[in-house]
């Protein structure tokens, strides 16, 4: 039997708007993971702490308040200092194509832009899978 | 001893999140890890927290659990939610309301899919909160499914079983004749903001009155509560504590977790021998021949079967 993988998405910053991250969270779920979603306007230091606690194989992080650049890495910085080493962590919602090659080089692994659809964050995932053990 | 398990007993966040990990997911140092841990055990008090689907228990979890910090105690929660049966996948959304914790280091809170298990928890939740008992934590708290009438497993697991019920379920009469009554050890009436809390409430306690009848001081206790005012929260704390010390002067505690111990050997062995025999019947489509004997009269049932079965216990002469 395959592995069950787990998913943390969480939206940190401080826009409100989830809609983008309750439909990934639910599409995940239709694909046969297990989601765990966390809600709005989490601090890093409560998106790191929630992935060790729930020793999830996945971060998926959703910003539309344009503070990517600032928040994901910090994001990434805090997941790998409380010892998430091997957790795979990318980042969705409206980030500029420009910003991407940034992101990927601070960690995120991938980033799916608004309108992405949503077997291409799953073949992301399955393509991970070999990497992750417990 | 395993290293997991020295980290674990040391309280590292990581080790207990792996060893749940491992547990549920059959790792193969599964066994030696919750042997190893086990004797460490037997100091959490663990709750149980059931009810019907929105009730209100997670919210009122997210308050217990602020209570018991303001009184130093640390805790931790498994919130379990269900697999779906199509896609194998699960929303686990409990948590969503207990999140003001999450950067609490003496409150883990961890989700958990059913997957496929029946009865309101997961299959692996006793062997998680063994875990969690030997990290010690002082307080652990197993939110179970949502579902109304099945969550029976939650009785075996826990020291104190709190059954959540609230106004407007419908036809109270009915869920409280149906047996959602046995499960409760504290009953409490969430969302009492609502009409109809204290109707409710009464319902309860006529159908307490009448099964202790002869016996009125062992009555269940009722507290009400409302999640969103904040509102008897503190009365549910002291609720369970006097509850706690009640069942631990009586004797009633020691009962109830020598009867949890009998019910998991029971679990344990049956699901051993389960699977052996699963194995045993599929290896080499040895099955089949006995579907073909007996649909084609050649051999009757029970000789069949009780020649197998002589086989299977001559082979496996150990796990
Ligand atoms: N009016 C009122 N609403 C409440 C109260 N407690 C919880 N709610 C609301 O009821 C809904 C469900 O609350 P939850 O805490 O998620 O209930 P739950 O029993 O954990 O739900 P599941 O885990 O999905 O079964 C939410 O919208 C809460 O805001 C209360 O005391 N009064
Ligand atoms: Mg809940």
């Amino acid at each position: 039997m395959k592995q069950k993988l787990r998913i943390l998405i969480s939206k940190p910053g401080l826009d409100g708007h989830d809609r983008g991250a309750k439909y990934i969270a639910r599409a995940l779920k239709d694909a046969g993971y297990e989601v765990i979603y966390t809600g709005i306007r989490q601090s890093p230091e409560a998106i790191a702490k929630t992935a060790i606690q729930e020793d999830v194989d996945f971060v998926g992080l959703s910003l539309l308040s344009g503070a990517h650049n600032e928040l994901f890495p910090e994001v990434v910085r805090t997941i790998r200092e409380a010892g998430g080493n091997n957790i795979v962590i990318f980042g969705g919602g409206v980030i500029p194509e420009d910003d991407i090659a940034d992101l990927q080089k601070n960690g995120i692994s991938a980033i799916f832009t608004t309108g992405t659809p949503v077997q291409t964050v799953i073949d992301f995932i399955e393509n991970q899978r070999e990497q992750i053990s417990h | 001893m395993i290293p997991l398990a020295e980290d674990v007993l040391a309280g590292q966040t990581r080790a207990i999140a792996r060893a749940i990990s491992r547990v549920e997911n059959g790792h193969p140092d599964k066994e030696a890890l919750i042997d190893a841990l086990y004797p460490h055990g037997g100091t959490s008090l663990i709750l149980g927290l059931t009810g019907p689907p929105g009730s209100g228990k997670s919210s009122l979890l997210d308050l217990l659990i602020d209570k018991e910090r303001s009184a130093g105690k640390s805790i931790a929660v498994i919130a379990v939610d269900p697999t779906s049966p199509f896609s194998g996948g699960a929303i686990l959304g409990d948590r969503l309301r207990m999140q003001k914790h999450a950067t609490d280091d003496h409150v883990f809170i961890r989700s958990m899919a059913s997957r496929g298990h029946l009865g309101g928890v997961a299959g692996a939740t006793s062997d998680a909160i063994k875990v969690l008992d030997a990290a010690g934590f002082d307080i652990i708290i197993i939110e179970t499914i949502g579902v109304g009438q099945t969550e029976i497993d939650i009785v075996e697991l826990s020291d104190i079983v709190m059954l959540v019920l609230v106004p407007g379920l419908g036809d109270e009469i009915q869920a409280l004749k149906a047996g959602v009554m046995e499960i409760g050890d504290i009953f409490i009436v969430n969302k009492s903001d609502r009409d109809d809390a204290d109707k409710v409430k009464a319902h309860i306690e006529y159908v307490l009155n009448f099964k202790y009848m002869e016996k009125p001081d062992q009555k269940n206790p009722i507290v009400m509560t409302s999640a969103v005012k904040q509102d008897g929260i503190n009365t549910l704390r002291d609720t369970i504590q006097t509850y706690y010390q009640t069942i631990l002067n009586n004797g009633m505690l020691e009962q109830k977790r020598k009867q949890r111990i009998k019910a998991e050997i029971k679990n344990l062995i049956t699901a051993k021998i389960k699977s052996k025999v699963e194995a045993f019947l599929h290896d080499q489509g040895s099955i089949e021949a006995m579907v073909d004997g007996l649909y084609e009269k050649k051999r009757s049932p029970y000789a069949i079967i009780n020649e197998k079965l002589n086989r299977f216990l001559q082979e496996k002469q150990s796990i």
